[in-house]
């Protein structure tokens, strides 16, 4: 093996076409991204050099500042309710149902693969308040409350899109955690049993700290997903009522591809990038550590 | 010093001089010679290679353009002015406008055969959402089809479009074919106040806009056909009284509910309130424009529109004023063919159509009605050949009368012979289009793409009054004045 690894013709021939196809796929469009953002124009018109003037409009947008608090909110309520929903799920799994949870895992698992644009249309049926109430509302109103036009506040319209991506991608999160507690050793666990610890002392001071690896992977899968959300907000609410619960990346698709102004566009994406790097770096950084080995 | 052919190749990390002979004798070049030969071809080379041969090479490249220019042109006609037509007649336009489709294959089947036979039709069609883009990148690559479905921003005097030749003049091209007197006066004064004067457009349709209302629900409420704002507020306000919903609209489609705010305008303001925007004589931010927009805020404080707005789509809203239970509504003449239409209209008779009320005290005039000639469609000049103005000619003397046959839809073409048998209501919109002397345009016709998707995604905010008018205002004002 070492002199594989140490012939360098061997090594190109070895990483070559991964290299190439990484830089093609991923390094040249965010290169080219970054030279569009600084000019502005289209394709027809041509474009024209503006220099640092689309980052100084980000900067002072206040369009793009909603879309970007929007992002991180979205991100941390998502990040957190699908971690906790999935490890709970996971200990349901492994702890409670053991061998007769694969019913269940199946059942949970069941959304993941259904497609966004036809869960957003389930759950706007059931959030619906016009021209006929939804179940959700036909249930408020049984129980003597007021209906609730959830999609004309950003508030509520917030609420419905969070329980919606939750139902939806929960599945992924407690079969990944799931995972991650089948891999704890039988015996760890016998043995703090023996010692005395059950229930959530066990959770807490056992399978946490065991299955820190892969939840640590879990909140960096979760949480860069929850940042380029877009699919169900733009079947779901489009990113309205007004620009209420945009996104930074539909804020991006409707700059460049409905305003045609794909410089500021650029900008965006960059934006994006940026923060989907440092919260990655970030999360990393914090487990520097090797947890696999104690 | 080594020669920048070497330096090329060297850059790729295929070595030295060696390598560069290497890379031209792949392509059975030869030796060394030809490698500086080859670099020579784009300028790479040094002194003595540039002139060893300039003659062979200057030979080589205008018989490879020759070759390219003559397959690039096959299969097409030319005209005396020596333009193209193209292998059909190419039509693009968006899914969602299924009529003028149906209208030109009604035509290529029956009066325009033999223009179609010469020059078949071909329909491309692409969601609206996508077509804009897909027009700039064929436009970006000079591939535009001979109709075109192009943004009102990109065709206007000073569009994108405009400017770079890739729309044809068709006050001059229709005036050419001896058939400009077939766009009618009204729809020439839309096109023009729409296009700065200019003719970028095929009226495809003519459409007037105006308040729907339910005749039955206004007899039995005793409420006169309202003439002013005023009596528009007392009328809803009876309405409301009584247990009925006085206006329905579409929060998901949303133009219908924002086109309120511009027919106040033009009412309060005149029939310049958009276009002094448009050349920035007046901002959306001054007082008289955000009085407008209050004035719609206040309707929808008054809860005078369908409750849950925001969830209602465009058919629910004409299912709800056909099926009697809203009174009234804001839209267009194409209307009519669900009003024809007794599986959709179950109201029969009872629906009637005014003109948006007069403003008290307002400079508009209330037989001015908002009107547009339908989707913009635009033709390429370059593949305007004699076939494809064949084409053009027998469209603008066909398509009303067709049109009007086929679907019961109004155009901006003359018919060639009237239409009889039209269903009253039918016949009374057309009496309108006919008797009106003037028209005034829509909220978001001289909008750039930005405020116009603003002026739609915001307005339920402000119908509902999570948004304040001025701010709303202030929003389209704002992508006016920085978006493209």
């Amino acid at each position: 093996m070492e002199s594989v690894l140490g012939n360098k013709k061997a090594v190109a021939v070895l990483l070559g076409p991964a290299l190439i196809f990484f830089v093609g796929v991923i390094a040249v469009p965010v290169v080219w991204s970054f030279v569009y953002s600084l000019y502005t124009g289209n394709v027809i018109r041509g474009f024209t050099f503006v220099g640092a003037a689309n980052l100084t409009r980000l900067w002072s947008d206040p369009e793009a500042h909603q879309a970007f608090w929007f992002t991180l909110k979205y991100a941390l309520v998502v990040t957190a309710g699908q971690i906790l929903l999935g490890y709970a799920l996971a200990l349901l799994y492994v702890f409670v149902l053991r061998r007769a949870s694969t019913l269940v895992r199946t059942m949970v698992f069941f959304p993941v693969v259904l497609p966004t644009v036809s869960v957003s249309l389930l759950f706007s049926r059931f959030f619906q308040y016009a021209p006929t109430d939804g179940p959700i509302n036909s249930i408020l109103k049984v129980l003597g409350a007021q209906h609730v036009d959830f999609f004309s506040a950003g508030g509520t319209s917030f609420i419905v899109l969070v329980v919606m991506d939750l139902w939806r991608t929960q599945g992924f999160y407690a079969v990944l955690l799931y995972a991650g507690l089948v891999e704890i050793p039988d015996s760890a666990i016998d043995a703090a049993r023996v010692d005395g610890a059950g229930g959530w002392r066990l959770v807490r001071h056992v399978v946490v700290p065991m299955s820190l690896p892969v939840l640590f992977s879990a909140v960096i899968f979760s949480f860069n997903a929850s940042l380029k959300v877009f699919d169900s907000v733009l079947a779901l609410t489009r990113g309205g009522p007004g620009s209420d619960t945009t996104p930074l990346n539909l804020f991006m698709y409707k700059t460049s591809f409905l305003s045609t102004d794909y410089g500021y566009g650029s900008t965006i994406a960059l934006l994006i990038t940026g923060v989907c790097l440092v919260v990655t770096l970030a999360i990393f950084r914090s487990s520097r550590r090797d947890l696999t080995k104690g | 010093m080594k020669s920048k052919a070497t330096r090329l190749a060297s850059l790729g990390g295929w070595g030295g001089r060696k390598s560069a002979t290497r890379l031209a004798s792949l392509g059975g070049w030869g030796g060394r010679k030809s490698a500086t030969r080859l670099a020579s071809v784009g300028g790479w080379g040094g002194r003595k290679a540039v002139l060893r041969r300039p003659v062979f090479w200057y030979a080589v490249l205008c018989s490879l353009a020759l070759t390219v220019s003559a397959c690039g042109g096959s299969g097409g006609s030319a005209g005396s002015s020596g333009v193209k037509d193209g292998k059909a007649l190419s039509v693009l336009v968006t899914t969602e406008n299924t009529s003028v489709p149906a209208e030109l294959k009604a035509l290529a089947n029956g009066k325009c055969k033999t223009e179609a036979t010469a020059l078949p039709l071909d329909i491309q069609q692409s969601p609206s959402a996508d077509i804009q883009q897909k027009i700039q990148l064929l436009a970006g690559q000079d591939a535009l089809p001979a109709l075109f479905a192009g943004g009102n921003s990109f065709i206007d005097k000073g569009g994108d479009l405009q400017k770079n030749g890739q729309v044809l003049d068709l006050d001059k091209a229709l005036t050419d074919l001896g058939v400009n007197d077939k766009i009618t006066p009204a729809a020439k004064s839309t096109l023009k106040q729409l296009y700065s004067g200019t003719t970028p457009s095929l009226p495809f349709q003519y459409n007037i806009e105006g308040i729907w209302y339910n005749k039955k629900i206004f007899a039995e409420q005793h409420i006169a056909v309202p003439k002013t704002w005023g009596e528009l507020l007392a009328a809803a306000d009876k309405l409301k009284a009584a247990g009925i919903t006085p206006f329905t609209a579409s929060g998901a489609t949303s133009w219908t509910i924002s086109r309120w705010v511009g027919a106040y305008l033009f009412r309060s303001l005149g029939t310049n309130a958009m276009l002094d925007v448009k050349e920035h004589k007046a901002k959306l931010t001054d007082p008289q424009y955000v009085a407008a927009a209050q004035a719609i805020q206040d309707l929808g404080n008054k809860k005078y529109f369908t409750d849950g707005i925001s969830g209602i789509d465009y058919d629910t809203a004409n299912n709800q004023f056909l099926t009697g239970k809203a009174a009234m509504m804001y839209m267009g003449s194409w209307l009519l063919a669900l009003v024809n239409d007794p599986g959709k209209n179950k109201i029969g008779d009872a629906v009637g159509l005014m003109p948006f009320p007069a403003v008290e005290g307002g400079k508009g005039d209330i037989n001015a009605y908002p009107a547009n000639t339908g989707a913009p469609t635009s033709v390429n000049p370059k593949l305007f050949g004699p076939k494809t103005q064949a084409w053009v000619k027998c469209i603008a003397t066909n398509y009303a009368s067709d049109s009007m046959e086929q679907s019961g839809t109004f155009s901006g073409f003359v018919m060639d012979h009237p239409v009889k048998n039209l269903p009253p209501l039918t016949a009374d919109v057309q009496q309108r289009i006919d008797k009106s002397t003037s028209t005034v345009l829509w909220f978001e016709a001289l909008f750039n793409n930005k405020a116009n998707q603003d002026a739609g995604g915001y307005v339920v905010k402000l119908l509902t009054g999570s948004m304040s008018a001025a701010d709303y205002m202030g929003l389209l004002q704002n992508d006016l004045d920085t978006a493209q």
